[in-house]
Formats: structure tokens, C-alpha cells, sequence
């Protein structure tokens, strides 16, 4: 099917952005790397009057440094991720989950804001944004604010975006070897179809044979992002070992609530969770 | 109606078109580009790949607005001298037995040509994700894994015929069918 009819808009700054949105109405849909939401138009689960493209607003494509963040234009592809030497060196766990995100033609189109804001539960980036704990730097027509990766994350495809905002960049801490940091994305999914059925992004800290601080994200695990927090919590000061991984590992499904769905049983995702944080940790440990 | 300027397989086109317009739609029945097909609504199938400045992208998911300014290369692009001369993925898919029914052939063959031009010599492996985006319902994937190796290997200038893809010595199931038949 080809989506119902609607006004297209192609700024190339984010004041024009914003003001294209502005102008639109009450049924205006920002187009990032369109590999969500043209399916979604295409089904005529979505009929917007207007689309406003961000695909020319160079100002929201790339990364740089910025004292102990790096900050990541929400306009970056997916493939851009995979071939930038600022997140290969401190942002590991985001080229790991972005290795997995569906396939080399939607990852050239497919962006890490378009990811974050469509907030898919099985969706790969949004677990790793929480668990790096990264900031959403949101445009709105009355300024600019920050909002925690915590805070982000609402419901089932919903996040604090408001009507007539923007997502314009993502800050996120440097996460470096050379601190000591190990980081992995373990995911479980079938082999025709990436979406995650569970996936677990890990950081871990090590200093002298022990944690200092863990970080874990959990992909699929309810309506939006969680954090293992009992896990995070019982692997602080621990010797790193595969019996201390383990053990903290049988915590990660608490407090979550997973759906039951075509792909599995809410307590089998449960299962996979501690199994997945276990290899994650494992491997984020060096271990 | 929105005008736009592009480049498909060398040569300018100047269309007006409507925003909703896809991409493979433009190609297909503005411009007669058929080579180029449909096999899905949800994005999933790749049946639709084509190279949008130099990129393997999945043209069900672009708009064709999107296109302006651009230069499209289509399956119907790649063959040389005016499409006398096959280009070696092709080739490679006619003599492997790379197809059955053909309907995934024109996006796989573009979704490999894209992935040889990143990785020139790719395992078996990082053939199969390499082309996790194009789906086939026919031929079980072993024998486009192999075209796409063999195309590699004459790619990088070694000899065709290299044994570990030929069918011969590769695969008797796909060299008897073709000793049949020739
Ligand atoms: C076949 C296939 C397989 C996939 N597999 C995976 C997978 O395994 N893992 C995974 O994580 N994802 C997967 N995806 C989704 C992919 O990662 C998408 O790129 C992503 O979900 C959406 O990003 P986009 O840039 O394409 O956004 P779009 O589709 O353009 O937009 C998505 C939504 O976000 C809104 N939006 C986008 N950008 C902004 C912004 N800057 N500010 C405000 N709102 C915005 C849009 O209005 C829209 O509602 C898959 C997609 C396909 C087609
Ligand atoms: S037709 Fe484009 S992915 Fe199936
Ligand atoms: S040859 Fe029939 S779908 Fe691939």
C-alpha cells in the first residue's frame, strides 16, 4: 500500500524545523530516517496532514566531544554509528547494540534519534541510552531542556516529547577501556526477524579484581526500558567472578513486567533475562 | 505535486511527483524501471533494494521526494556496455544457480554489490548478514551465499572458477541440475 495523501515539508535548520511543525496544525509527523514510520504510513496505521523531513537539517547529523560527554546528533544513521572513531573509542555499547539493529539498508536510513523517540520496547538503543544513563537535549518552541534517560522512557511508544518538540542530540558519558569500563550487548532474536525478543546492554567497571560499578539495560522487558538496578546493586564491591556474576545475574527480571506475544511467554522472558544478563556481565567482566 | 531532479542509472529525469510517492513506485511506473519489485508492506523483504547515492537502501521506505537531488542506481544499472556485460554479481547469480523463482534476485544482487564494495572478501558469514535484510522464499540462501563469495573472489582478481564456489566442487546438487541442462 502507499500512504494516504499528505503536505511535505524539508527544513534545513531546526528553527525552520520547528517552525514548519509550528505551522502545521494539529496532525504534523516529524520524518526522521523514515524506517518506522513509512511502514507505519504505509499501513495506514498513521495519516498525518503533514510530514516535516529532518533529513537535510545538517546541524542534527554526527558526534562530537564534549569534555567527559560525547554528544550525538539524533539525525546520526545507525550506519554513521558504526563507522564514527569517537564512539568506537568511549561508546562501545552503542556500536554493539547498533550492530544488531535490523539490517544494512534500514541502518543506512534508520537514525539513533529516530530510535530513542519511536520507543519501540523492542527496540535496541533506548536500553542502552538508560543504562549509559544519557541525557535528551529536546527543541520545543520555547527553548531548549535536558531531560534524563530515566525520565525520557513513558509508556508503550510514548516519551516525553510534546507535541511541536524536537529530538535534537543525545549526550552520553564516555565509557573507555582505559577506565577500566567492559561493555556488552547481548540480544536473543530470531534469525528472519532483529527485533529483540529480550536483550540485555552491560557495562561494567572494574578496578584491582573488583566491581566498582555495574550499568544494565534491559531491551523488551515492559513497556518501556528498564534497569537491573537489584543486579547493579549486588555487583558493587564484589570480586569479579563468574560465581559473583552468576549469583546477581538470577536478579535481573525483578520489577519488570514483560508481555506474553507471538514471540514468548512473559515468564520465559523472564528466564531469558537473568540468562542474558549473566553472558552480558560475563563478557563485559572479561571473564 | 512536488518537483524533483534525479539521476537513475546515468541518466536526468525532472518529475513532479506527490510527497506520498515511494520511491520503487517512482521507478516502476514513472519510469518504467520494472526491474526493480515489491514484495512486502512491511519493509522487510528487500525485494525493492536499490543504491541511493552509492548506498544500498530499501526504495519501499524511501519517498521519492526524498530522491531529489540524488543519484539512483537500479538493478537495470549495473550490467556495462549498455547492459551487454553482466556485472560479476550477476554473472556469478546466473552460473550458481543463485535463483529460483528470481523475485528477491534484483535486491539481493544490490544489497551484495553494496556489501562487496565495504568487505571485497567476505566469509560465508558476513555474506549471510551481509544480506539479512533481502529475504527468499525459493532457493534456501545456499547458493546465493556462493555466487556472491565467487563474485567476490573475480572482484578482487582471482581466477573464476576458484574451488571452494565453484558448483562442481562445491556442491554436486547444483552441478548436476546445470550439466543437464547444458
Ligand atoms: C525491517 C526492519 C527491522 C528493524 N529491526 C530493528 C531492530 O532489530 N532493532 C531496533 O532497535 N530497531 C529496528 N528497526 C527500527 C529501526 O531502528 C528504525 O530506524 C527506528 O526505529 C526508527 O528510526 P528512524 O530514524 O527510521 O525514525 P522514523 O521512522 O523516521 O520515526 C520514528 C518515530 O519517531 C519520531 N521521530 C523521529 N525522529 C524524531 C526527532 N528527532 N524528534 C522527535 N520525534 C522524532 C517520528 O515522528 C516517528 O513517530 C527495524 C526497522 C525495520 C524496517
Ligand atoms: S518491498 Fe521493500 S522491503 Fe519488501
Ligand atoms: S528465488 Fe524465489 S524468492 Fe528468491
Amino acid at each position: 500500500m502507499i500512504p494516504a495523501a499528505f503536505a511535505y515539508s524539508r527544513p534545513t535548520t531546526v528553527e525552520e524545523a520547528l517552525q514548519a511543525i509550528a505551522d502545521g496544525g494539529d496532525d504534523v509527523k516529524v520524518l526522521a530516517g523514515g524506517q518506522s514510520l513509512i511502514p507505519v504510513m504505509r499501513l495506514r496505521l498513521a495519516a498525518p496532514e503533514l510530514v516535516v523531513d529532518l533529513t537535510r537539517v545538517e546541524e542534527l547529523r554526527g558526534v562530537r566531544e564534549e569534555g567527559d560527554q560525547l554528544v550525538v546528533g539524533a539525525m546520526t544513521t545507525h550506519a554513521d554509528v558504526l563507522s564514527d572513531p569517537l564512539l568506537a573509542q568511549y561508546a562501545q555499547l552503542l556500536v554493539q547494540a547498533t550492530e544488531t539493529v535490523a539490517d544494512r539498508q534500514v541502518r543506512r536510513r534508520g537514525t539513533f534519534g529516530g530510535a530513542l523517540a519511536h520507543a519501540d520496547p523492542a527496540g535496541d538503543l533506548p536500553a542502552v541510552a538508560l543504562a549509559l544513563d544519557a541525557e535528551f537535549v529536546i527543541a520545543g518552541p520555547a527553548g531548549r531542556r535536558t531531560v534524563p534517560a530515566g525520565e525520557f522512557f513513558v509508556d508503550y511508544l510514548t516519551t516525553v516529547l510534546e507535541e511541536g518538540e524536537l529530538l535534537v542530540e543525545i549526550r552520553l558519558p564516555k565509557i573507555a577501556a582505559a577506565d577500566g569500563w567492559g561493555v556488552r550487548y547481548e540480544k536473543f532474536n530470531r534469525v528472519a526477524q532483529a527485533w529483540s525478543i529480550v536483550a540485555v546492554a552491560a557495562a561494567v567497571r572494574r578496578e584491582g579484581g573488583r566491581i566498582t560499578e555495574a550499568r544494565i539495560g534491559l531491551t523488551n522487558m515492559g513497556p518501556t526500558p528498564l534497569r537491573a538496578s537489584a543486579t547493579e546493586a549486588a555487583l558493587v564491591g564484589v570480586d569479579v567472578s563468574l560465581e559473583t556474576v552468576t549469583a546477581a545475574a538470577a536478579q535481573a527480571a525483578e520489577g519488570t513486567s514483560p508481555s506474553n506475544d507471538l514471540n514468548a511467554q512473559a515468564d520465559y522472558r523472564q528466564h531469558l533475562a537473568q540468562v542474558l544478563t549473566k553472558r552480558a556481565l560475563a563478557a563485559a567482566a572479561g571473564l | 505535486m512536488t518537483q524533483i531532479n534525479v539521476r537513475v542509472d546515468g541518466a536526468s529525469y525532472s518529475d513532479d511527483v506527490e510527497p506520498r510517492t515511494l520511491l520503487v513506485h517512482y521507478l516502476r511506473e514513472q519510469l518504467g524501471k520494472v526491474g526493480t519489485v515489491v514484495g512486502c508492506d512491511t519493509s522487510n523483504c528487500g525485494a525493492c533494494t536499490v543504491h541511493l547515492d552509492g548506498q544500498a537502501v530499501k526504495s519501499c521506505t524511501v519517498l521519492a521526494v526524498q530522491a531529489d537531488g540524488s543519484e539512483v542506481t537500479t538493478i537495470e544499472g549495473v550490467a556495462s556496455g549498455g547492459g551487454a556485460t553482466l556485472h560479476p554479481v550477476q554473472r556469478a547469480f546466473h552460473e550458481l544457480h543463485g535463483l529460483q523463482c528470481g523475485f528477491c534476485t534484483p535486491g539481493m544482487i544490490m544489497a551484495s554489490i553494496d556489501l562487496l564494495k565495504e568487505n571485497p572478501d567476505p566469509t560465508e558469514t558476513e555474506v549471510r548478514e551481509g544480506i539479512e535484510g533481502n529475504l527468499c522464499r525459493c532457493t534456501g540462501y545456499q547458493n546465493i551465499v556462493r555466487a556472491v563469495q565467487q563474485a567476490a573472489a573475480e572482484m578482487r582478481g582471482e581466477a573464476p572458477g576458484d574451488p571452494g564456489a565453484s558448483p562442481a566442487a562445491g556442491d554436486t546438487a547444483a552441478a548436476e541440475p546445470m550439466a543437464a541442462q547444458s
